[in-house]
């Protein structure tokens, strides 16, 4: 039986490299997919208090996270493809026209 | 050492276990291509591979020896990491789907201890099948992409969007199975099947689930990239599709990996709509358990005596010995009664398996294959509809029968 | 040290690894094959603690099926190597600390918690499968036929958003 804190760990550190990821990359699509991590890192936490308690709430759960994560997936990037096409760049930086 | 093996010994059972199953996949792929070049050419009036070794039955261990020495370039441009993973991956992903497959209902007793033939039996194993299927669509794309050129590039993003789509229709088409045997596991459906004994034929699913079972064969067979499906790897079209800058070694393991897959998808149709190990015959008539000897006996005297009268000297050795141990296997099977039981549920499952791979050539030598728009449009439009509208059936007849 | 303990450690550190490679590669293809590992990695990770289900859904749509998308995306835009530019010095110089801090502030809340957070029983459900659809059809049916309604507006907002420019 593995202590279910050593899942709460492992997703901690999950979430803390996915917000390293979003915050110090440049790239808008790896930027997106460090969110997907972070989605997946709380998942973990949510299975993990599932077996704990005994329930079978938090695996219902993981599944309404994972279709909202495909709907988010779909929208956001025919966004970037669309970023693509009017800023011929895919770096996050070059996306400033708004920028005082 | 032997306390070791004691405590151990279901993992090394295992161990075993996946090295022959490994060794009999490989093999049976090796005389796939063989059988495949032999029927289709047999279709076209001609005679296939003959010469090396008597009928040609030597001829994939000449291709092994050309796939292992010929040279292996690496194009210029390439990005090697997923050049090298691509293959590797697709080779990977098709060989561990042979390890959910249940090949027989009665376990072998070994020093008191029971070995279940096929490696593991999962209590997702369809899912679990799904998602081995789900991921190598990477196989392709990524094989596509790494290659640094238009032809593959094009031939990846079609053939890997096409699996994409069916995937949809494949996984829609099982649910009525599902359904009615109540459980993922593929001895559940099959022990579904075998409710009624006496019913033999009737009671498989094939019969209340016949729409099912064409959505199923035709997705799968959209998803192994086989004719008519076969645009993007077709050779008048696209060069050879994502597989065009592969060469010896690399190009042997996509192969390995599409028949590995084909081989999968037909022990899935034959155990999920057409009853696996169950025979055909109502389980009252005990003289049917004579068969694979009925078969068996005959197929090696015609050997041997087609054996005697062969041309080259080298077959006029081999082809009787041959015939003699399939005669004698036959013989062995009547003579002990024991073994008969035991034999029984394997020989109707590979039997059904090696039908639906006879129908996978048969349709390679007989259809043209499909546009690429009419493709998708079928996928989408039509089969993907059918199997949703098979589900809503199956799920409203089982309703109303339980009321 | 028994066997489940061994496989969380490998599962584990093959997550990990794969985070940090999506954060460190500069090819975006090459973080996409990274989270794909994290993603059978934890697939994994949901098999050890017995949710089944979960773990074939999580490979099946988030592996198969996302990622997927992420690898077309990435192909059809020619994504090439990142380029480097350093615009902004406040974020390298005040990110990492705070990221930090953060990853800090969680694991001293889980560490805190280790003794609340027991294992009630032990995880036995028999058909999990079916207790979970019950739960999902029952219980949880109007948040279902939600998410099929958002996954109808997604698809229709993802083929607004990438049609060709009407000349």
């Amino acid at each position: 039986m593995v202590p279910t804190h050593y899942y709460l760990i492992l997703s901690a550190i999950l979430f803390g490299l996915g917000v390293v990821a979003f915050i110090f990359r440049r790239n808008i699509i790896t930027i997106f997919m460090s969110i997907e991590l972070m989605l997946n890192a709380v998942n973990l936490a949510f299975v993990a208090f599932s077996q704990a308690w005994n329930r079978l709430d938090g695996q219902v759960f993981v599944l309404f996270v994972i279709v909202v994560a495909a709907a988010e997936a779909a929208v956001g990037l025919g966004i970037i493809i669309l970023i693509q096409r009017n800023r011929q760049s895919l770096n996050v930086e070059r996306v400033d026209l708004l920028k005082l | 050492m032997t306390d070791f093996l004691a405590q151990h010994a279901d993992v090394l059972i295992t161990l075993v276990k996946i090295a022959l199953l490994l060794f009999i996949v490989l093999t049976v792929n090796a005389y796939l291509t063989w059988f495949e070049r032999k029927v289709v050419a047999h279709m076209q009036s001609r005679w296939g591979p003959h010469r090396v070794g008597p009928h040609g039955l030597l001829q994939p261990l000449a291709d092994g020896a050309k796939f292992l020495l010929k040279e292996d370039p690496t194009p210029a441009g390439v990005d090697k990491f997923t050049y090298f993973l691509a293959p590797l991956m697709a080779l990977a992903l098709a060989l561990t789907s042979i390890a959910i497959i249940p090949f027989g209902p009665d376990p072998i007793r070994v020093f008191d201890r029971k070995i279940y033939l096929g490696i593991v039996d999962l209590n997702i194993g369809i899912l679990a099948l799904f998602a081995i299927t789900a991921l190598s669509v990477y196989g392709v794309a990524l094989a596509g992409w790494s290659s640094n050129s238009k032809y593959p590039l094009l031939g990846g993003l079609r053939s890997s969007a096409q699996m994409v789509s069916y995937e949809l229709a494949l996984t829609m088409s099982v649910v009525g199975v599902l359904l009615m045997a109540g459980s993922f596991s593929l001895r559940d459906i099959i022990n579904a099947q075998a409710i009624h004994p006496e019913r033999g034929i009737i009671g498989w699913n094939i019969f209340p689930q016949i729409l099912g079972f064409l959505c199923f064969f035709i997705a799968a067979i959209a998803e192994t990239n086989r004719v008519p499906f076969d645009l993007p790897e077709a050779e008048s079209e696209l060069v050879a599709g994502f597989h065009t800058e592969y060469a010896s070694f690399k190009f042997a393991m996509f192969f390995i990996a599409e028949y590995t897959s084909m081989i999968t998808v037909s022990s899935l149709c034959a155990i999920m709509f057409f009853g696996g190990w169950l025979s055909p015959f109502p389980a009252s008539w005990t003289f049917t358990h004579y068969l694979p000897s009925a078969i068996l006996i005959p197929f090696g005297l015609w050997v041997i005596w087609d054996g005697i009268r062969y041309e080259t000297i080298f077959g006029r050795i081999i082809l009787p010995g041959v015939g003699t141990v399939i005669t004698v296997i036959g013989a062995v099977l009547i003579a002990f009664p024991f073994l008969n039981e035991f034999i029984q549920g394997p020989f109707w499952l590979l039997g059904k398996i090696f039908f639906f791979l006879f129908v996978y050539v048969w349709m390679r030598g007989t259809l043209p294959r499909f546009r690429y728009d009419q493709l998708m449009s079928f996928g989408w439009k039509l089969l993907l509809p059918v199997s949703l509208a098979n589900v809503v059936i199956t799920a409203a007849v089982i309703l109303l029968r339980s009321h | 040290m028994n066997t489940p303990l061994i496989i969380f450690f490998v599962l584990a550190f093959t997550a990990i690894l794969g985070a940090l490679s999506l954060i460190l590669q500069r090819h975006p293809i090459h973080s996409a094959l990274s989270l794909i590992v994290v993603m059978v990695a934890l697939a994994g990770l949901y098999l050890l603690m017995g949710a089944e289900f979960v773990a074939a859904v999580q490979i099946i749509v988030y592996g198969g099926a996302i990622m997927v998308l992420f690898v077309f995306v990435i192909m059809l835009l020619n994504a090439g190597v990142e380029e480097r530019t350093n615009f902004s010095k406040l974020a390298g110089w005040a990110g990492l600390p705070l990221a930090v801090a953060l990853m800090g502030v969680l694991a001293a809340a889980v560490a805190r918690s280790t003794d609340r957070v027991q294992a009630v029983t032990q995880a036995g459900a028999t058909a999990p499968t079916k207790a979970l659809s019950v739960l999902l059809f029952q219980e949880f049916v109007y948040p279902f036929e939600l998410t099929s309604f958002l996954i109808l507006v997604a698809i229709l907002g993802a083929i607004v958003l990438a049609q060709r420019e009407k000349i």
